[in-house]
This record gives C-alpha cells, sequence and structure tokens, in this order.
C-alpha cells in the first residue's frame, strides 16, 4: 500500500499506416475517395515544388530568407485534410502543405517570404491564422481560439502546430496546462522534424517521446508517424471526432524530418551527418504517399507527368504575380489601430512631405526582387 | 447618484459591460471565487457564472495568449494581470500578437481585450508590487495605455477600454483604489480614448500628470496658490498612449512654465516624451527649462523607503518653485 505504481488513465500510443516502402496495413488504412487521395498527392507535390522554386527565389535574391518544408508534407497536410473549413488552423512555419490544403494561394504564401505583410491575408473561406515566428507563442493564442470553439459550442476546434524545439518553451505548457483544465477541443500537433536549427531532438528533451508531455497535462498522447500522410490522418480524424464531442484536447507527436535547412540562412552540413539526411529521403513522405497510391492503382506515369505539368503553370503564374505585387509605401502606418491616431497622422504627413518633396527622384519601397 | 471608490467603481464598470454584452469575459487568477486580490471582480462569478468570470491557472502568458485567441474569436476578453510586477511573464505576447495582430492581418482578426492590473506603488507592498511600467506599454505600437486617477473616470475609462476595438492596458494605480470616493452618476459613461483633461485651470505653470501622483499634483497647486501666490494649472493626462498633445500644447502656450511629474522613472518615461513634444511643438511659448519629478533611474525601493522614491506634493512644489523662479 504505502508504494505502488500509480495507474494513470490516459492513453499514450504510436501509430503508422504505410511501412518505409508505402506498404499499407489493411487493418488500419483509412477508407478515403479515390479524388481525395488524388488531390493529396497533388497537394504535397505543389508543396515540394512550391519548396523548391522558394529556394531558387531566395538564391537569386528575390524573396528574404526562407525555411523549407520540404519531408514535412505529409504532417501538416493530414491534419489540414481532416479540417472543417469552419475549423481553425493555426500554424507555426512549416506547414507549406497544410495552408495549400486549406486554400492558402501560392503567391500570398511568396508575398510572405518576400517581406509583405500581404501574404497574411488569411482566406476568405478558412478560418486560419497566419505564419507565426516566435517559437510557440502560437500555443497560447491556439489554446484560446479552442476556448472560444468551446464557449461558442459549434462543435468547431482548433489544430495548432509547433516544432520539437517549441516543447522546451513555457508558452507550449502553460497553453496544454489550460487546454487540459478547461477540456478545450484543441488538437496540439509537434512536428517533430529532429532538429531545432543545430540541436537534435536528443538535446532537446530527456523524455523518450515528446507525445508523453501530454500525460503531465492531463490529455491523451499520440506518437504518428508523421512521414505516412495516413496514419497522420488516422490520428487527427480520432482526435477532431473526441474534440468535436467535447472529449477535450489530444496531443499528436509527428515524428518527421526536416530534410533542407532551418532557413537559408544556416548550413546544416555544419550540424548533422550527410548520411543521416539520407536515412530519412528514404522515409520521404512524398514517395510513400505515391508508392501507396500506385499499388492501388491511382498513380502512374502519365497521371503524374500530367500534375506536374498543371503544378508547373500554377507555379509560374503564382510566380508572376508575386513579382508584379507594388505595395502602398505607406500602408504600414494604417493599420496599427481602428482609426489612426493623431500621432501616427502627424508621422505620416511628416514622411509623404519627405518623400514626396518636389525636385528629388520619389522614393520607392524597396522590393527583395528589384 | 452613488459614492464610490476606485475599487467599486472598476467593479461597477466590469459589471455593466458584462450585463450589456454577453461576449465580454472576465480571466485571470483568482477573479471567480475569491473576487480578486484587491476585490474587483466582486460578485462577478455569482451574477454571471464560472464561463464568463474564470478562474484560471497561475500563468500569465496563458491568461494573455487565451485573451488574444478569445478576441481572435469574437470574445471581448477583460484580462486581469494580479500584478504589475508579474506583468513581464506576458510581456512576449503582448509585444508579439496582441498589438500585432490588426496589422499583420491587414484588420482580419483584431484583439479588442482589455489587460487590466494593479499599477504603481504607495501601498506598503513586497518586491514586484509596485512596478510603474507603463513606458514599456507605450513603446509599443498598436497598444492604447490609460490611467485612471478617480472613481468617475476609472469607471467611464474602463467601459471605453472594453467596448474600444483595440486592445488596451488598463492600470489601475493600487494607491488610489480605496484612497477616496466620488460620486459616480446612475447611467453607465465613457470617455473618449486619448482625450485628457484639466484637473485644475491655473494661469502661471503647467503641472502635466496622471494616476496617483496627480493627487500629489493637485495637493502642491494648492501649496503654491496659498503659500506662493502661483496659479498652477494641472493637467489629468488619463492616456498615456496617445497623448493629448492638444491639451498639453494649450495649457503650456497659456502659461510657458512647465513641471511633469509621474511616478515610473525618468529615463525614456512619459515625461521624456512629453517634454520632446513640447519643445517640438512649442518651444518659442517657454519662459523657462522644463522640469520633471518622477520616480528614479532605480528599482523602486522596498517599501519601508517607497516614499522618499515616490513624487510628492513637496517635490512637486520644489521643481515649481525652481521653474517659477527661472
Amino acid at each position: 500500500m504505502p508504494r505502488e505504481v500509480l495507474k494513470i488513465p490516459l492513453r499514450l500510443e504510436s501509430l503508422a499506416v504505410l511501412s518505409a516502402q508505402g506498404e499499407v496495413d489493411a487493418s488500419l488504412e483509412p477508407q478515403l475517395p479515390e479524388s481525395d487521395l488524388r488531390r493529396l498527392y497533388k497537394t504535397m507535390l505543389t508543396s515540394r515544388r512550391l519548396d523548391e522554386r522558394c529556394l531558387q527565389l531566395q538564391r537569386q535574391g528575390r524573396i528574404g530568407t526562407f525555411g523549407p518544408s520540404r519531408g514535412q508534407e505529409a504532417a501538416s497536410l493530414g491534419v489540414a485534410y481532416v479540417l472543417r473549413d469552419d475549423d481553425w488552423l493555426v500554424p507555426s512555419f512549416r506547414e507549406l502543405a497544410g495552408m495549400l490544403w486549406r486554400g492558402w494561394p501560392m503567391s500570398r504564401l511568396l508575398l510572405w517570404w518576400g517581406g509583405h505583410e500581404a501574404g497574411n491575408i488569411v482566406p476568405e473561406n478558412v478560418c486560419d491564422l497566419p505564419m507565426c515566428i516566435p517559437i510557440a507563442s502560437q500555443c497560447q493564442y491556439g489554446m484560446g481560439i479552442a476556448w472560444g470553439c468551446k464557449l461558442r459550442g459549434d462543435g468547431s476546434v482548433c489544430a495548432t502546430f509547433c516544432g520539437d524545439g517549441a516543447t522546451s518553451e513555457g508558452d507550449f505548457h502553460e497553453a496544454l496546462n489550460f487546454a487540459g483544465v478547461y477540456n478545450l477541443p484543441l488538437i496540439m500537433v509537434i512536428q517533430n522534424n529532429q532538429w531545432a536549427i543545430s540541436l537534435p531532438r536528443s538535446a532537446q528533451t530527456a523524455a523518450q517521446t515528446l507525445a508523453q508531455k501530454a500525460i503531465a497535462y492531463g490529455m491523451d498522447g499520440v506518437q504518428v508517424d508523421g512521414n505516412d500522410l495516413l496514419a497522420v490522418i488516422v490520428a487527427m480524424t480520432e482526435a477532431v471526432e473526441k474534440a468535436r464531442t467535447g472529449g477535450g484536447p489530444t496531443l499528436i507527436e509527428a515524428v518527421t524530418y526536416r530534410l533542407a535547412m532551418h532557413t537559408t540562412a544556416d548550413d546544416p552540413s555544419k550540424y548533422r551527418k550527410a548520411e543521416e539526411v539520407r536515412e530519412w529521403e528514404a522515409r520521404d513522405p512524398l514517395l510513400r504517399f505515391r508508392r501507396y497510391l500506385v499499388n492501388k492503382g491511382l498513380l502512374d506515369e502519365k497521371i503524374e507527368a500530367l500534375m506536374e505539368e498543371e503544378i508547373a503553370k500554377e507555379l509560374g503564374a503564382a510566380v508572376q504575380e508575386y513579382l508584379a505585387y507594388r505595395p502602398d509605401p505607406y500602408e504600414f502606418l494604417h493599420h496599427m489601430y481602428a482609426e489612426q491616431t493623431p500621432e501616427l497622422r502627424r508621422q505620416e504627413s511628416e514622411l509623404r512631405a519627405y518623400l514626396e518633396r518636389p525636385a528629388e527622384r520619389p522614393a520607392q519601397v524597396e522590393h527583395a526582387h528589384g | 447618484m452613488a459614492e464610490l471608490t476606485v475599487v467599486k467603481a472598476i467593479n461597477l464598470a466590469l459589471a455593466e459591460a458584462m450585463r450589456e454584452n454577453p461576449r465580454v469575459l472576465v480571466l485571470g487568477q483568482d477573479v471567480g471565487v475569491d473576487e480578486g486580490v484587491f476585490r474587483v471582480t466582486e460578485g462577478l462569478l455569482k451574477e454571471f457564472g464560472p464561463n464568463r468570470c474564470i478562474d484560471t491557472p497561475l500563468a500569465e502568458a496563458a491568461i494573455v495568449g487565451a485573451g488574444v485567441g478569445l478576441a481572435i474569436s469574437g470574445y471581448l476578453p477583460v484580462c486581469e494581470i494580479q500584478f504589475d510586477g508579474f506583468s513581464f511573464q506576458a510581456f512576449h505576447l503582448v509585444e508579439n500578437h496582441v498589438r500585432r495582430f490588426r496589422n499583420r492581418t491587414r484588420g482580419r482578426y483584431t484583439v479588442p481585450m482589455v489587460i487590466r492590473m494593479p499599477y504603481g506603488g504607495g501601498i506598503r507592498a513586497l518586491e514586484h508590487h509596485s512596478e510603474a511600467p507603463e513606458a514599456l506599454y507605450v513603446h509599443l505600437a498598436g497598444l492604447h495605455v490609460v490611467i485612471p486617477s478617480g472613481p468617475r473616470n476609472a469607471r467611464a475609462l474602463l467601459r471605453a477600454a472594453i467596448f474600444s476595438p483595440d486592445p488596451i492596458i488598463y492600470l489601475e494605480p493600487k494607491a488610489l483604489y480605496r484612497a477616496f470616493r466620488e460620486e459616480v452618476p446612475e447611467e453607465p459613461e465613457t470617455l473618449p480614448i486619448g482625450k485628457g483633461r484639466v484637473a485644475r485651470d491655473g494661469s502661471d505653470l503647467t503641472i502635466i500628470s496622471y494616476g496617483a501622483t496627480l493627487r500629489a499634483a493637485l495637493e502642491a497647486a494648492d501649496e503654491l496658490d496659498q503659500e506662493h501666490g502661483i496659479s498652477a494649472e494641472v493637467l489629468d493626462l488619463l492616456w498615456v498612449a496617445p497623448l493629448d498633445d492638444e491639451l498639453i500644447h494649450t495649457s503650456v502656450r497659456k502659461t510657458g512654465r512647465v513641471i511633469v511629474a509621474h511616478e515610473a522613472p525618468r529615463r525614456c518615461g512619459v515625461g521624456a516624451e512629453i517634454v520632446a513634444r513640447i519643445v517640438e511643438g512649442s518651444l518659442l511659448y517657454l519662459e523657462a527649462p522644463i522640469k520633471r519629478v518622477t520616480g528614479f533611474d532605480t528599482v523602486i525601493p522596498y517599501f519601508a523607503n517607497e516614499r522618499t522614491y515616490l513624487p510628492d506634493a513637496g517635490r512637486i512644489v520644489h521643481a515649481a518653485l525652481e521653474v517659477a523662479r527661472f
């Protein structure tokens, strides 16, 4: 009696549906419409091609610092796939595939990486938040949004993303704690991509998994193969159903890998070995899902070539749209308050008087893309 | 008409707003069952229930972060930080998100929330319970910052804050919580954002102040009048962001002599901004150098010695005489 193992009635699972070779475990396979499966693949492929184009554009000086999503497409896409339009998706900044699925135009994502606030303008049809830079801080407002869902009682839920590094921040823990206490319809998705810039997952926490952190906050946790789109969809579907029906929050750890650099400002060869990257390349979520679709007879070289052609066309148009964007240089002075304050009005007049002074060249906003 | 203290007036404003609009929520530590450590939230749990007057776990950042998310999803949260000195635990969220979402999303998501906190010294409290951090918030564009000076304006300003479409930092001078009573009208009142008031008319010099220091300024004005024959005008800014330039310049151009008094530290304090604006806009009206009577560029001493630190009528009179006799 004085000493016994505590029984904590919470579930902690790991889940994979596809093998690294794309073989499916039929007992776990979700039954998804064929048209959805093809669209999912096309979205993953689009994300990959956009990612590659962004790297090029960055090297050409046409966008700013870029943080690639390469290798992590399945984690955000599987989450976004399960959400309804009136659900909320709160991204960090490596959720390119999920954002594309939700309807973010490629040109808008380019605007964001190109240094324009217009890249934050949320598509009308969805309740999404723009990307968030201060690590883990989005967990806090994601929790607050989930609270709003609960108070409205309309069955909507909030999916919030963070990375393995974020799990060391206080905001992550505070947000999960509140979500547990108030039984909020929050699905917190950790994209464990193994690296927080140069710090490996093993140095981030002594815990065996990140999913187990759920236990401390009185919620279920699941560690899912984040490079397995079907597994992410299965885990997310269960978590969302639970959240919609008052069952409260879930922590999902999507185990994935950042195949590229943290951002274009760092060189990963300084902190990790090429063999490690090669091992993970073999588990590329895009290739695995492709094999699955080929095995199911839903994809062949001809269909894929057609997809590539469509994507190249859409991407070309998006890049053109981005490059043609010319913002109003004074717009930054107009959105701090519902109504511009007298102080800002004065500052704007000063700036206009300077920039529009006669007999000199009119000033222009500096464009990264020249 | 009822005679209320500042605490009761704030409590009344909260209850009125919650009655009027079901989207108004109050959240913070000990705001429910305990009714707030200063009793500001007395009766709210009973009247509005635990979904609208919410006792939270002890985490300032999550209180503010939840407020951001609730505001984005259509609610009007009033977040209480238990003491000014603990507001820094949530400061990153104020900087990163509270003040930025409107601009970030070009108006798609706004954060019409209020962050209330007991503010300033003078109640013999422990360390971290007497800070005056207004300048830190004033520096963050996207926020408005208000500091009431009495029961009637405390109620009206909180109403203005709760129904403002922009996020508001509402700082409650704790030295005033129960310092005096004032009649407040039956019907709810509101006050415009960014407008201060003339607390006392005068013609020889201007004392610009706000919050608990306003009382010292008014006392000083009495003493200057009665003992030195100097007529001091006293301005009560109420809003330290945005500042009421018109009020300041009108008075300064009339008197030509200026004292700025606040309890926050001097360096880059609100007084520094006021002086800069006077120099930029009304320099040629000045008859004497401006003087600032403020807290010091130290941490506020522990309470046994806090009176030395806080500006009082004596220090304001001393400075005013120098300015008057220049």
